[in-house]
């Protein structure tokens, strides 16, 4: 298994959607082999086509907001006393997170096939906000699957969504979080994929689905080229980039324009949902060692019995707590370009307390794991290290769970 | 000798009917029950399909979704499931039966193991939900080393080049899903509109028996009976549920729906 260099690594996929051979595919029932088809067609038609990219270009820069800050964490990095610690604030796009990158393109192709209706999973309400508002903008009607847990625990999110003119449709199967929105679209897409389009929350599903997500939101990581070019004049010698990683999106969005360094200039981190500390149930498969396995029509390391039952996961962080991983991950964890480890439910919180202790930005619980990552191996970097965390989404939509575990003076109004 | 599921289909043809197929869940409502049921409609069933229940079903409707977590919930295991046919079969040698389900529990059992055990257990057919072709070759070819017929799916979706393909690489029985939908939704097009689609598949290779499946319940069954089989799965998984509800025996209750089933076909 290799990694190639000038071409993208959602291109490296073989004719039946496989990286290395080995993950991802398509393991759909019969009926989406069709729209699944007409998808891959669309997209690799429009993937090149010029007009299609200035389109695209157009909204992410007017709607979306494009670039995103990239910041200096100042007084953070001194109160560590390391490595020089930066922050990429994706949580500055229109909705608050990256998830909007690929509801917007999703939605650009739904609209270009005629399709009135767009359905979308979501955990930590993200995706499933940028749908219903990117949805809005392109005036289709849009259905959002989530969790019954996860509605109880992101309610700022699942207001925004009905705000937005989206129907929220709860999902009390299973461990009613992400893992079973994302069953639960892709059952409401079987049964009405004549009509409707669907978006995949993460670099996860079908392969069309990891190769669109990892598309849109790689404009993470070529805003940050500039950014790093704009600032040091060039890409940093040492260089290492911490991501939360849940199905992997806004991690591999934030690497992809790096992809081809060699790992010693720049380094990939993604940190993984541990779950609570005294728990076994954790949503880290690439860190634990779980077996290959499909879920959600794709080969990948996933949390699993060893009857091929999907495990149950537990995490603080909604948006991470899924059994699976996107294959795109799977693949860079076994070519070995990219690091990957856990951090707990509680190392996300002294993460969130630290960074909002000493600086402006208010990370939500996912990129709160990356932050605790961070700073820990900062410490031990010399000065001339550029760490850089993506702050991919703002903790707005965690002041009920914030408030439960740190206290009322950690949440803020807005 | 003459795979069961062949001989099946034959002795239908014969009684000049469409076979009667049934799903239900392995371990529904518990393992006994689950056997229990499979034994008293054996008589009124032409062939069993048998459900193995999967945590994260991408194409299964609430009914049998329900089936299938209860089953979970009461600890099935994929050897339990094997066993169950098995103790089916010392009794009932020649019933076909098929295992239906999600190639992730294949491929955990390691695909040779499973078939192995799907030979010394007396399964005559699967249907892996989530194997489509051409992804399903190389399984499918495995399979028919075993004697194990491979059920090709088919859909409204499906094109006609690769209806045409599919069926070229299929082994004797097919399975046509009525429309587009999960299993168990309703009937949103005409038994009429069904069956124009069935019989365009049926031409071009009429050899080849297809079943229509998806949405058939008591009241539709009548309407498709000139199809080569029918499988009913949802409304008997309901009727489980119903049973297990009004504290009533799944196993009677069971029974008496597949004898109407049946009258509806003959
Ligand atoms: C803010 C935020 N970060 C991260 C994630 C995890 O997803 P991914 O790994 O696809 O970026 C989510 C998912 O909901 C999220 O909302």
């Amino acid at each position: 298994m290799k990694l190639k260099k000038k071409i993208p690594l959602i291109d490296q996929v073989s004719k039946s959607g496989f990286w290395g051979n080995k993950f991802g595919g398509n393991f759909v029932p019969e009926t989406l082999k069709k729209p699944i088809e007409d998808l891959e067609i669309q997209f690799n038609k429009l993937k090149k086509d010029k007009k299609f990219i200035s389109e695209r270009n157009r909204y992410f820069k007017n709607w979306i907001g494009s670039p995103t800050r990239f910041i200096k964490l100042e007084k953070l990095t001194n109160h560590i006393g390391g490595a020089q610690i930066w922050s990429k604030v994706v949580s500055d796009a229109n909705g608050g997170a990256h998830k909007v990158y690929n509801a917007t393109v999703h939605c650009l192709l739904a609209k270009r096939s005629g399709k009135k209706i767009i359905c979308g999973d979501t955990g930590a309400g993200y995706a499933g906000k940028m749908l219903s508002m990117a949805a809005k903008k392109f005036g289709l009607k849009c259905k959002i699957f989530m969790g019954a847990k996860d509605i109880a625990r992101q309610q700022p999110n699942v207001k925004a969504i009905k705000k937005n003119g989206a129907e929220v449709i709860p999902v009390y199967s299973g461990s009613q979080t992400l893992v079973d929105a994302v069953s639960e679209c892709m059952r409401f897409w079987v049964a009405n994929c004549d009509t409707t389009a669907m978006c995949v929350g993460s670099t996860v599903g079908p392969a069309i689905f990891v190769r669109i997500c990892g598309w849109s939101t790689s404009q993470i990581s070529r805003e940050l080229k500039v950014q790093l070019i704009d600032e040091f004049g060039s890409v940093p010698k040492k260089l290492k980039l911490y991501n939360c990683v849940g199905g992997g999106s806004s991690s591999f969005g934030f690497w992809n324009e790096f992809m081809d360094y060699d790992k010693k200039q720049c380094e990939f981190i993604g940190v993984e949902a541990g779950g609570p500390a005294k728990s076994k149930k954790h949503a880290a498969p690439l860190t634990y060692g779980s077996k290959i396995g499909i879920l959600h029509g794709a080969a990948q390391y996933v949390n699993q019995d060893s009857d091929g039952q999907i495990e149950e996961t537990e995490s603080i962080s909604a948006g991470l707590d899924y059994p699976g991983v996107s294959p795109l991950h799977c693949f860079l964890k076994d070519t070995k370009r990219a690091r990957y480890t856990a951090a707990s439910d509680e190392e996300a919180l002294n993460a969130f307390k630290t960074v909002t202790k000493y600086e402006e930005l208010r990370p939500s619980l996912e990129p709160s794991h990356a932050f605790s990552v961070a700073i820990k191996e900062a410490k031990r970097l010399s000065k001339d290290t550029i760490v850089v965390v993506n702050s991919c989404g703002d903790a707005y939509k965690d002041r009920g769970i914030l408030e439960k575990r740190l206290g009322k003076k950690y949440v803020k109004s807005n | 000798m003459l795979n069961p599921i062949s001989a099946a289909f034959k002795k239908a043809k014969q009684e000049n009917r469409a076979a009667l197929l049934t799903y239900t869940v392995a371990g529904d409502s518990s393992k006994k029950k689950s056997l229990e049921i499979l034994k008293s409609i054996s008589k009124d069933v032409d062939i069993l399909e048998v459900g193995v229940p999967h945590n994260t079903p991408v194409a299964d409707g609430s009914q049998i979704q329900t089936s299938a977590y209860r089953s979970i919930k009461n600890g099935i295991k994929m050897n339990d499931i094997f066993k169950i046919v098995k103790d089916f079969k010392k009794s009932n040698k020649y019933k076909p039966i098929i295992l239906m389900g999600y190639f992730n529990m294949i491929l955990q059992y390691g695909e040779n193991n499973f078939l192995n055990k799907c030979n010394s257990s007396g399964v005559n057919g699967l249907i892996v939900v989530d194997l489509p072709w051409p992804e399903n070759k190389n399984f499918a070819k495995k399979c028919k080393k075993k004697s194990i017929y491979f059920i090709q799916l088919l859909s409204p979706t499906t094109t006609k080049i690769r209806l045409k393909k599919i069926i070229k690489d299929s082994h004797p029985m097919n399975y046509f899903i009525s429309m587009l939908s999960t299993t168990g939704g309703k009937l949103k097009v005409s038994p009429n509109n069904i069956l124009k689609n069935y019989n365009k598949i049926k031409k071009i290779d009429p050899k080849k028996e297809i079943v229509i499946g998806f949405g058939i319940t008591e009241k539709t069954i009548g309407k498709l009976k000139s199809a080569d089989g029918l499988v009913v799965g949802s409304a008997i998984c309901k009727e489980i549920s119903k049973s297990l509800k009004y504290r009533q025996n799944p196993v009677t209750n069971v029974n008496k729906l597949v004898k109407k089933l049946k009258s509806k076909i003959l």
